[in-house]
């Protein structure tokens, strides 16, 4: 028989209600989140990196790079921005949404193509391990090997209160980490109002914001427009650091909550 | 239509170009688009490289390599998911090394992976589409369910190099027959 580890509680017998008390944020509609910037929450892209001084995206707090190679896989900090855009644009949104916020990025591509899965399997975990309040992934693999992986990794981060907000696939293929309970998922819905999210009735993706012919920041500090869940996921996450900036305590329950009863299909 | 020879490390079967040759000249009829490519993706040098054009760049680039992991269809290629883009002529840097490569800078693109299986074949692109087929989500079902067909022609048009591993016997001659047949009479309704 293995001993659990000292942290783990299993049954509350030696302690009573008045020995475990919990100072809380409550859980409501955040109707009103002017002045809720985000400030104060840290956030980590894990993509392909974030352009320097892009000026959508403004001040990047922390760059760092999975390396792959003969040793092993090791994060190591890096001067080098973005290799496609993608990163880019969705900080770009973050900042957005979310002005004040803390931006750190690890960059999961860019580097061979091969490996690709173990690469964002480590850069996700490190990005737990470092305790950021959100972290965006809008990537996924669709390899089942990592799933049984991810899929620890993402209950750690849920228990840790660090929040993964996952794009879901653009198409029907089963991938993963957005399709567990213990993250955020996203996908695009097509309407105009670029602050409109829904909740969806018929999971596994929970929320839908814009993704449709969004204006992104991208390479060289210029601007274009994408679709795809890619860019609804920093939506959701921007909103979640606001939320988080005006309610530090809310547990990642609390979140999806506060998220699901704004939805504007919640009534 | 031009065919050209395929680059080394893949086999180059008449039936199995013609088939590729087909979906980009579908993909472009589809989208209205000014060009299309299938791109193979070449894992042992870590490159995409040109495998069928049709319309700009038709003739020249067939062979032609960049990096793999770099730029749109890199993205494309190590995250498994299509992509669409516009506005891109305000942003000539968006992505060099397909810009150089191609000699041609696009106003909008569109990209989705060519996937069987868990794996990555090669990606799917189509330069400059009509207007009203840009920066959509029902474009993007649309490209990602034709990428689908394209790679299943690919799948035993191309055998890359360091594939033994996932090869298999390929379709039946007269499946493989049957799909081209398929995709050519989809040519045709297409104008």
């Amino acid at each position: 028989m293995t001993s659990a580890s000292p942290g783990l509680t299993w049954r509350l017998v030696d302690k009573h209600p008045a020995d475990i008390p919990v100072a809380a944020d409550q859980t409501h509609a955040p109707t009103v989140l002017d002045g809720a910037t985000g400030r104060g929450v840290r956030v980590c892209v894990v993509d392909s990196g974030v352009e320097r001084d892009h000026p959508a995206v403004g001040r990047v707090d922390g760059s760092w790079v999975v390396v792959k190679d003969e040793a092993g896989i090791t994060v190591e900090q890096t001067e080098t921005g973005d290799t496609c855009g993608h990163g880019t644009a969705c900080a770009g949104i973050i900042r957005r949404v979310a002005p004040d916020c803390e931006l750190h990025s690890v960059r999961v591509l860019g580097e061979r193509f091969s490996g690709t899965g173990d690469i964002l399997l480590a850069g996700l975990s490190w990005a737990v391990r470092q305790g950021f309040d959100l972290i965006n992934l809008s990537l996924s693999t669709t390899r089942p090997r990592f799933a049984e992986d991810l899929h620890a990794l993402t209950d750690d981060a849920y228990f840790n209160r660090s929040v993964i907000v996952a794009s879901a696939h653009n198409t029907h293929v089963e991938s993963f980490p957005w399709r567990f309970a213990s993250v955020i998922s996203v996908g695009s819905h097509a309407e105009d109002d670029p602050d409109l999210h829904l909740y969806n009735p018929n999971p596994p993706v929970e929320f839908f914001a814009p993704g449709q012919n969004v204006e992104v920041a991208w390479l060289g500090g210029r601007t274009i427009r994408s679709t795809g869940n890619s860019f609804a996921t920093p939506y959701i996450t921007g909103l979640c650091a606001r939320i988080l900036s005006n309610s530090p305590r809310m547990t990642p329950f609390q979140l999806k909550s506060a998220l699901y009863v704004s939805a504007a299909n919640v009534h | 239509m031009t065919i050209e020879a395929l680059p080394a490390g893949s086999t180059a079967d008449p039936l199995a170009l013609e088939l590729l040759q087909s979906v980009v000249d579908v993909a472009r009829a589809i989208f209205g688009a000014q060009a299309s490519s299938v791109f193979l993706l070449d894992e042992e040098a870590d490159e995409l490289v040109f495998q069928a054009v049709s319309g700009r760049g038709e003739g020249q680039l067939v062979g032609r390599r960049f990096p793999a992991g770099r730029g749109i269809a890199g993205w494309v290629a190590v995250s498994g998911e299509p992509m669409v883009v516009d506005d891109l002529s305000a942003n000539a840097s968006f992505d060099r090394s397909l810009a150089e490569s191609t000699e041609y800078v696009p106003a909008a693109l569109m990209a989705a992976p060519l996937v069987h299986g868990n794996r990555v074949l090669g990606v799917l692109e189509v330069l400059d589409p009509v207007g009203q087929a840009r920066g959509s989500l029902p474009e993007l079902e649309l490209l990602s369910l034709f990428a689908r067909q394209a790679a299943t022609a690919l799948r035993f048009a191309v055998q890359p190099a360091g594939a033994a591993a996932d090869q298999d016997a390929g379709l039946p001659v007269r499946h493989r027959a049957e799909a081209a047949r398929l995709l050519r009479e989809l040519e045709k309704l297409l104008g």
